[in-house]
């Protein structure tokens, strides 16, 4: 009708809101050093994931000739194990089966528990079938969080066996409870906004309510989750390869190399356990501030 | 067509306050709204309106009563039904922002209601989006923007391009100024009128802004603690309320003219709490002209005319006392 109108221009605008979303990010990132460092850490730690088990100066998975635990040298930067294969290839190599191991667990945690959080979230405290839903997730997440999680998910491997697939089922498992109680939260606030009631008015179902309306605006605190999450999946990761119920052992693994160095460590050859130790503190660290980092820049409260 | 579009008869919601207690948030109200009319539902915080609106949406579902839309009995209907009748009573909430999506366009905001009307296929529903939105003087441009890009009146013709996308017959309007500087108010009381008269819209607007009430509404409810205590015609009521509420609530109006100085009638005391309340009628224990009679029962609506009902003993000696102004 009214094409000519003084208040907006006549063509659409930038979507300024993305962009100023960008630099905000980039003048907070620049004004925190352990935000950088978790960034670069989170980094190097992916892209070893990707060319790790290529770049190494030796194979990774077979003994060399020569006598085995040989001292860190210009040779062997960290050593060689008892095998004598090159502690310095391993311990570029594990990120592949670790941040696997971490990163595919954590998708599915994320996405089982947020599906659950937003149905036990919206429709928590009201009626029928759903309530009943609701109720009986928060009950199953309560059981899954009442266990120790180490001796929990020791027991689910320990149910169908070592292996990537059973270590990453079992920490998508645990994890989800997490997930869920934090996507909760967010939805039990947004589902009081005025514009739930608004689609309502407009004839939306509730459960498309829940998911395409109240879902995209309560996702914020779980995103946040992520990295934390990932640090998180790759220490337990390697608790149970030190166990002998992750991954199996030739594999270059944190976990299972520690476990390998560890009698060393008693008879005097340190560096078998302890580059690989220090590496994964180091990267366990680095998820850990980087999910920092996005939870306050993600929180309203606390930014500027 | 019957001319009358929504009958509310004996609406009353209940909620349970704990300890055995009740708020009779919305007591045994009953009115009517004909087709293309606006009725003001006026009252002051608590006094119950917006709870009567929301459950004519069926936001809320009511404690008893009946509701009438255009002859179909709404409260026998189960929600999935009623979303069916959803496109012909539409709301524009109270907080311009708060009430749309943050994370969508407006275009697909604006479209969301009809998603009801399946034989629009996108491009007649975008072509309805854009209808709309000039008929609230938003641009074509304002389709693919995030509403946080757009001024609070600017938001509140957004709620109104939504509500009327789907060419309602009624439009409940819950405060839709009250949140807006008083400047774009004006605007938007002036759009308000425009479209009532443009589209045939019938309105409940929702309200304690009198003037807001004055400027766009025919007739008026006044509510005090869950009932209506007198409707009428708006000009009526406004120059010779007969219920004391009523008289009180309008005499607190400020007029820009001082020469038009009104008669002041101020009520003293409490509003009692709303839970619980004693048999009688509510305004008892503030009125100037209680009588013995008011605290034993609550008084009837009775007719004063060609749609004009009181609920006072005295309403009579109210119509001798004349009218507010005092020119």
């Amino acid at each position: 009708m009214s094409s000519d109108n003084p208040s907006l221009p006549a063509t659409p605008l930038p979507r300024v809101g993305q962009q100023t979303a960008w630099r905000d990010f980039l003048s907070f990132t620049r004004q925190r050093g352990g935000f950088q460092l978790g960034l670069a850490i989170v980094a190097l730690s992916l892209g070893l994931a990707v060319f790790g088990p290529h770049i190494g100066p030796y194979p990774t998975e077979t003994a060399l000739p020569g006598m085995p635990l040989q001292p860190p040298s210009w040779r062997h930067w960290m050593g060689t194990d008892v095998s004598n294969m090159d502690i310095f290839s391993r311990v570029i190599a594990a990120p592949r089966i670790d941040l696997t191991i971490a990163l595919v667990s954590t998708a599915i945690a994320f996405a089982g528990g947020v599906a659950l959080g937003v149905i036990s979230g919206f429709f928590g405290g009201g009626r029928g079938v759903p309530k009943l839903l609701s109720e009986g997730i928060m009950r199953a997440a309560d059981i899954i969080q009442a266990f120790p999680v180490f001796i929990f998910a020791l027991a689910l491997v320990g149910f169908r066996g070592p292996g990537t697939e059973n270590v990453i089922a079992a920490l998508a498992f645990l994890n989800i409870p997490y997930f869920l109680r934090i996507t909760r939260g967010a939805v039990l606030q947004v589902r009081e906004r005025p514009f739930v009631e608004a689609q309502r008015c407009a004839g939306n179902s509730e459960w498309r309510i829940a998911f395409v309306h109240v879902m995209p605006n309560a996702l914020t605190p779980p995103l946040a989750n992520i990295s934390p999450t990932i640090g998180f999946s790759i220490l337990l990761t390697s608790g149970l390869s030190f166990v002998g119920a992750g991954v199996p052992v030739p594999t270059p693994e944190w976990g299972s190399m520690i476990a390998i160095g560890a009698p060393n460590m008693m008879t005097g050859q340190w560096w078998t356990a302890l580059f690989p130790g220090l590496v994964l503190g180091i990267v366990i660290l680095g998820y850990a501030l980087v999910g920092d980092g996005l939870k306050e820049f993600l929180d309203p409260v606390n930014k500027r | 067509m019957a001319a009358t579009l929504l009958q509310v008869s004996d609406l009353t919601k209940i909620f349970p306050v704990g300890g055995g207690h009740q708020l009779k948030a919305v007591s045994e109200v009953s009115f009517t709204i004909r087709r293309g009319e606006a009725l003001a539902l006026v009252g002051e915080s608590g006094s119950g309106k917006t709870t009567t609106g929301r459950c004519l949406l069926r936001l809320i579902e009511p404690t008893a009563g009946h509701i009438q839309f255009d002859g179909v009995d709404i409260l026998a209907q189960t929600q999935r039904q009623f979303r069916a009748l959803r496109p012909r009573m539409q709301m524009v909430f109270q907080e311009p922002y708060d009430s749309l999506s943050p994370r969508m366009r407006v275009g697909r905001i604006i479209e969301e209601p009809l998603r009801m009307l399946p034989e629009l296929d996108a491009a007649e529903r975008q072509r309805r989006a854009l209808e709309v939105l000039g008929m609230v003087r938003l641009g074509r441009a304002a389709y693919d923007r995030y509403p946080h890009q757009f001024s609070a009146g600017q938001q509140q013709r957004i709620g109104i391009a939504r509500a009327l996308v789907t060419r309602p017959d009624l439009v409940l309007l819950d405060e839709p100024t009250s949140a807006l500087d008083v400047s774009v108010r004006a605007e938007i009381l002036d759009l308000l009128s425009d479209l009532q008269a443009e589209l045939g819209l019938a309105y409940l607007f929702i309200s304690h802004d009198l003037t807001a009430v004055r400027r766009v509404c025919q007739r008026v409810a006044i509510m005090y603690l869950g009932r209506i205590v007198e409707t009428g015609e708006t000009e009526q009521i406004f120059e010779a309320p007969l219920h004391p509420y009523s008289r009180a609530l309008l005499s607190s109006v400020l007029y820009p003219d001082p020469a038009s100085r009104l008669s002041r009638y101020v009520l003293t005391g409490e509003i009692p709490s709303p839970i619980d309340l004693p048999q009688g009628c509510h305004l008892a224990s503030r009125c100037p002209m209680v009588e013995p009679r008011c605290r034993s029962a609550y008084p009837p609506m009775d007719r004063f005319g060609e749609g004009r009902s009181v609920a006072c003993y005295r309403a009579q000696e109210m119509r001798a006392l004349g009218g507010l102004t005092t020119h």
